[in-house]
């Protein structure tokens, strides 16, 4: 909202920063289970669609990378880099939708939602199932067969948990937010 | 005349989202070299005029603003948050925000760095604060690793290293334990004195502020000013019963032996005040200590051993009784393991060895959950406890988990929002909360469910009198009709003199002493070992020669909790 | 200090090197490591990385568990390939020299040659990365990255995580809790549906007090002056030493080694097999 003389406003440096903090104790400790074993309903995904939503697509953009990249660096000892790619481009076309969307003062209606769903449904096979594959494959020269697979599962699992999770953080917040000179004492 | 440093005239200010204006019709003056005490209800509008002297409002809040707002004679909206940030410093109230950086030095650094300033320059700049803070050898160290008191004097070092001559604090000593406090008041006092700053201080502990000398009281009310003056006058005038504050305990004792308090003077401060004519009547006041004696252990906590970490124990094989319908209070200073042994008897942690026994069954197998049929808790900090978005869910969601008829749910709930005074704003979204309110929100939604034990860290943090007055009266009165036990984890030293029938005073995981709270406040050598203070009655006793100042004390704990 | 990533100081060398250089270090040795298939290159290459991480005086216990995880993660990987696609090998190599098997199932050395160059680059960049964390005071990152020419804003949002990891690990820890307190089962007992519910209830507060941190940081930040110049200075900045240079241009080194290797071998594949 400040300092508009530079393109990085604050709040967008912030964002980014405590959004890469949550967007990695999302991935490394919490996982809801979906009954299928060793399958988890991953919530970080929808924490990064709601923080691109609200603040856009650069920082979207960089929560994806620097949350991504610090879970690998400390899980694995170094980044994958293809997946962090695909899940700092995920960031990016999530952001995208900030104008559309307008979480900040308007009331999400179904249809938004919808076409938000879409959005990301869409957004998530062009990042799991074709960014992320192909990466794989120039960059580490893996098998084309297993990387389809493994990417086809990914684009359809956070699929599902944008769907999830995403939507209802995006419900959640819009509810939270007060509209324009409605708060009165009854 | 000297020019005056802030001048407001006719500010009147509306949040964006708010229907009514919050601030209405404000217009003040302050000096340079003053130290003003902002105080006021919760809600009426403190952080609200702190945002318009720092620039925040218009800038990171919106909304509409009239009247004259100038700082060092140019007008506050026209200049950006950068230009006003060199004129004045802020500490905001929530230290884990205001701490940015990874250390303490990069903390304190902060400012200079963002100036582009010279590494060297800056190193030896930094060196020079923490060391006058006390800081020279936690320079390394990470927020997470201080105590409350540390964190607040980075946070203030971290302002100094500029040279602004206006400083801005909003609610400086709500958690810290009342030595910390006054450590940091007096640490605000010198530097006023040798740098020549204009101080701005918001803060419900208004007995602890008054020690410190502030020049002058501005009192807000419903986002309006309606006193500003002297503390001698103001208290004077009796002004700020009148809005719902707390006057020093002195001043209450001396209205409660009709002294006649409006023409006293020096009124505002303990040790100058003109009070030897009134030893008799003073002293005639004396009640006795009511030492209630309860007999049903209702929590025996058995040779508990707990630590974090192997470097630093916190108990080591604590033993103590909680008797049924008992109110008991926990004290001791900032880090010394009162929030940790909450979370041992709610079974956030598990002790190492040891028992925790409820009814004479022990907890240790039970999970979260099920003790919290029995046991209430409201933790320190409210964010940790708020799941809905709106203040009535909030409250009501405990009894809907536990599929309450929807009918009671309604009956319930609103009873409890009107207790803590919320029913007005049930519809609000807990986002446009203040933190006192906040706060009341967490405890409603615990009382709603009629705890048989009920825990409560730091319950009037941030609360007015008289929404802690009326908290404390409701339970008082759940402790009597319902008989419920209460424990209550403070470091308000009027809540302890005036509420709690007993106290244990916990020192780094060790249960320093078991006594009567006017006990506790008589002993000097406890009260400094706890790092409390005693009151200003305890002061007053002490210029007087009167002994036993406990009972003086009982006389104000009749008044003051039931209205 | 900052225990995420398990610095310690240790007096070794490599901890006396600045966060840059080893940052500089660290990038080019794994960007090479990672676009070369040449086999030699990179068992010189993890071996020269595991001489390394004992100098650092690095405790097998300190990184035990990372190393499980490459190790479950490198199987799991190994077996898919091997699974969906076990004649990849001779797609690459363009040979094909049958060991055992038949049909589909038909394992060749290309295949073995291939899923073991696999192995060595899940392996490689481990000991590196387990230095630059392990040695490196995570104060001095945000420093080096703006150093190396990442604009300090993005190198301060890198802080700014690493600063606030530690508080949102206690909030969930706290929030979860609070949540068990007032009715939501989320322990084993419950059903999958109500674990779920629980689970939901308490990423809510969580996301609105992160939220909440973004205002109120960078009000803090900005009271602060935090934007205000093109540049800014860094307390944790240091200055290079012979040293730094060494551990630069040692890399770099390397670096044009494994490029060379890349035109020798025409491509990034060492093919033993022709
Ligand atoms: N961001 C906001 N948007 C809308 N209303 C707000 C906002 N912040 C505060 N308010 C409202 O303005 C009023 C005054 O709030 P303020 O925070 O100034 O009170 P305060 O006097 O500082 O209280 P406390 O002592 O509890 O901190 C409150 O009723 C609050 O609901
Ligand atoms: N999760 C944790 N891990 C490690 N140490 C901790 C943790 N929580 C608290 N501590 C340490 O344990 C000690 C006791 O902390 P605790 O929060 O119980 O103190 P307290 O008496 O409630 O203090 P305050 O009055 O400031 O609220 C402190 O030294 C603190 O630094
Ligand atoms: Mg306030
Ligand atoms: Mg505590």
């Amino acid at each position: 909202m400040t300092n508009k003389n530079s393109g990085f406003s604050v709040k967008a440096v912030v964002a980014t920063g405590i959004g890469a903090a949550v967007f990695f104790v999302l991935m490394k400790f919490i996982a809801i289970p979906t009954g299928v074993p060793n399958t988890t309903i991953n919530v970080a995904e929808g924490w990064l669609a709601l923080i691109a939503g609200l603040f856009g697509p650069v920082v979207g953009l960089l929560v994806g990378f620097i949350g991504h990249t610090l879970n690998d660096a400390v899980t694995y000892g170094s980044p994958w880099w293809s997946w962090v790619i695909a899940d700092a481009i995920f960031g990016l076309l999530l952001g995208l939708g900030k104008k559309y969307l307008a979480l900040e003062y308007g009331d999400l209606s179904t249809k938004k939602l919808i076409q938000f769903n879409i959005w990301q449904a869409i957004s998530n096979v062009i990042v799991w199932f074709v960014i992320a594959p192909i990466g794989d494959i120039l960059i580490y020269k893996e098998a084309a067969q297993k990387v389809f697979l493994q990417g086809g599962v990914t684009a359809v699992v956070n699929t599902i948990s944008v769907a999830i999770i995403g939507s209802l953080l995006l419900v959640a917040y819009v509810k939270s937010r007060p509209k324009k000179s409605s708060l009165r004492s009854e | 005349m000297v020019a005056p440093l802030i001048d407001f005239q006719h500010v009147t200010f509306k949040y964006h989202a708010q229907a009514e204006a919050t601030l209405h019709d404000i217009s003040f003056q302050i000096y340079p070299g003053e130290k003003v005490l902002i105080a006021g209800a919760s809600g009426s509008g403190k952080t609200t005029l702190l945002r318009l002297l720092n620039g925040l409002i218009p800038q990171a809040y919106a909304g509409d603003i009239t009247g004259k707002l100038e700082l060092n004679g140019k007008n506050i909206i026209d200049q950006t948050l950068f230009d006003l940030s060199l004129q004045a410093g802020t500490v905001l109230q929530d230290s884990d925000a205001q701490f940015v950086g990874l250390t303490v030095a990069e903390d304190v650094a902060f400012a200079l760095e963002n100036d582009h300033q010279p590494v060297d320059k800056i190193k030896s700049k930094v060196a020079k604060w923490a060391s006058r803070f006390g800081l020279g050898e936690r320079l390394d160290l990470a927020p997470q690793m201080l105590s409350g008191g540390q964190k607040q004097r980075t946070a203030m070092a971290g302002v100094l290293v500029d040279d602004g001559k206006l400083l801005l604090f909003d609610e400086p000593l709500a958690s810290l334990d009342p030595a910390a406090g006054n450590v940091a008041m007096t640490m605000i006092n010198r530097l006023q004195v040798e740098r020549d700053l204009t101080v701005v201080i918001i803060e419900h502990r208004i007995e602890e502020v008054l020690r410190a000398d502030v020049d002058r009281i501005i009192v807000m009310a419903d986002g309006k000013i309606v006193a500003n003056d002297t503390p001698t006058t103001i208290i004077q005038s009796g002004i700020l019963p009148e809005n719902g504050l707390d006057e020093p305990l002195f001043v209450q004792l001396l209205r409660k032996a009709n002294v006649d308090v409006a023409t006293l003077a020096n009124v505002a401060d303990v040790n100058s005040v003109d009070v030897q004519a009134y030893k008799q009547v003073i002293e005639d006041l004396k009640t006795p200590v009511i030492k209630q004696v309860k007999k049903n252990k209702k929590l025996v906590i058995k040779d508990l051993v707990f630590n974090y970490d192997d470097k630093h124990p916190i108990f080591n094989g604590l033993s103590t009784a909680i008797y049924q319908g008992e109110i008991l209070g926990i004290v001791g200073k900032n880090g010394s393991g009162k929030t940790t042994l909450s979370h041992l008897l709610t079974g956030f942690l598990t002790p190492e060895s040891g028992d925790i026994l409820l009814d004479g069954q022990s907890l240790l197998s039970q999970s979260i959950k099920e003790r919290a049929d029995n046991i209430g808790y409201v933790l320190q900090n409210p964010n940790h406890m708020i799941t809905k978005s709106t203040v009535y869910d909030e409250v009501a969601s405990g009894l809907v988990l536990r599929e309450v008829d929807a009918q009671e749910i309604e009956t319930r709930t609103r009873k409890v929002l009107k207790l803590v005074d919320l029913d007005s704003m049930r519809h609000w979204p807990i986002s446009a909360l203040s933190f006192g309110q906040k706060k009341r929100l967490t405890i409603a939604a615990v009382l709603v469910l009629d705890p048989q034990v009920l825990i409560l860290d730091e319950p009037t943090a941030g609360q007015d009198a008289t929404h802690t007055s009326e908290l404390l009266n409701f339970l008082k009165e759940i402790n009597k009709t319902a008989n419920t036990t209460i424990i209550i984890i403070t470091h308000d030293m009027h809540l302890l003199a005036n509420f709690v029938s007993r106290a244990l005073v916990i020192v780094d995981g060790t249960l320093l002493a078991d006594t009567t709270p006017s006990e506790l406040l008589a002993n000097a050598t406890l009260v400094e070992a706890a790092s409390l203070r005693t009151t200003s009655i305890y002061q007053l006793a002490s210029r007087l020669n009167i002994d036993q100042p406990e009972m003086l004390n009982a006389a104000i704990v009749h008044h003051s909790t039931t209205i | 200090m900052n225990n995420l990533f398990g610095y310690k100081q240790r007096d070794t060398w490599l901890n006396r090197a600045t966060g840059t250089a080893k940052l500089i270090g660290f990038l080019t040795l794994t960007t090479i490591g990672m676009i070369s298939y040449d086999t030699r290159f990179l068992i010189v290459l993890s071996l020269l990385s595991v001489l390394l991480m004992k100098t650092a005086k690095i405790q097998y216990q300190e990184y035990a568990l990372m190393l499980k995880f490459v190790l479950f993660f490198a199987i799991i990987n190994l077996v898919m390939i091997t699974i969906l696609a076990p004649q990849y090998g001779v797609r690459l190599y363009g040979t094909n020299h049958v060991l055992f098997g038949s049909g589909y199932w038909t394992i060749t050395e290309e295949q073995l040659f291939y899923e073991f160059n696999l192995l060595i680059k899940y392996f490689f960049s481990l000991p590196l990365a387990i230095i630059l964390l392990f040695t490196t005071n995570p104060s001095e990152f945000a420093a080096g990255l703006n150093k190396i020419g990442v604009p300090y804003k993005i190198a301060y949002a890198f802080a700014i995580t690493l600063r606030y990891i530690p508080d949102v690990q206690s909030d969930y820890r706290t929030i979860s809790l609070a949540q068990q307190a007032r009715g939501y089962e989320i322990s084993k007992k419950a059903s999958i549906l109500a674990r779920s519910r629980g689970a939901v209830q308490i990423i809510m507060p969580l996301v609105f007090t992160s939220l909440n941190r973004i205002d109120t940081i960078s009000q803090a930040m900005e009271l602060r002056r935090f934007g205000r110049e093109k540049q800014r200075s860094w307390y944790q900045e240091q200055v290079f030493s012979r040293l730094d240079i060494l551990i630069i241009v040692g890399s770099i080194i390397v670096g044009f080694l494994g490029i060379t290797l890349l035109f020798v071998n025409n491509g990034r594949l060492y093919n033993p097999f022709k």
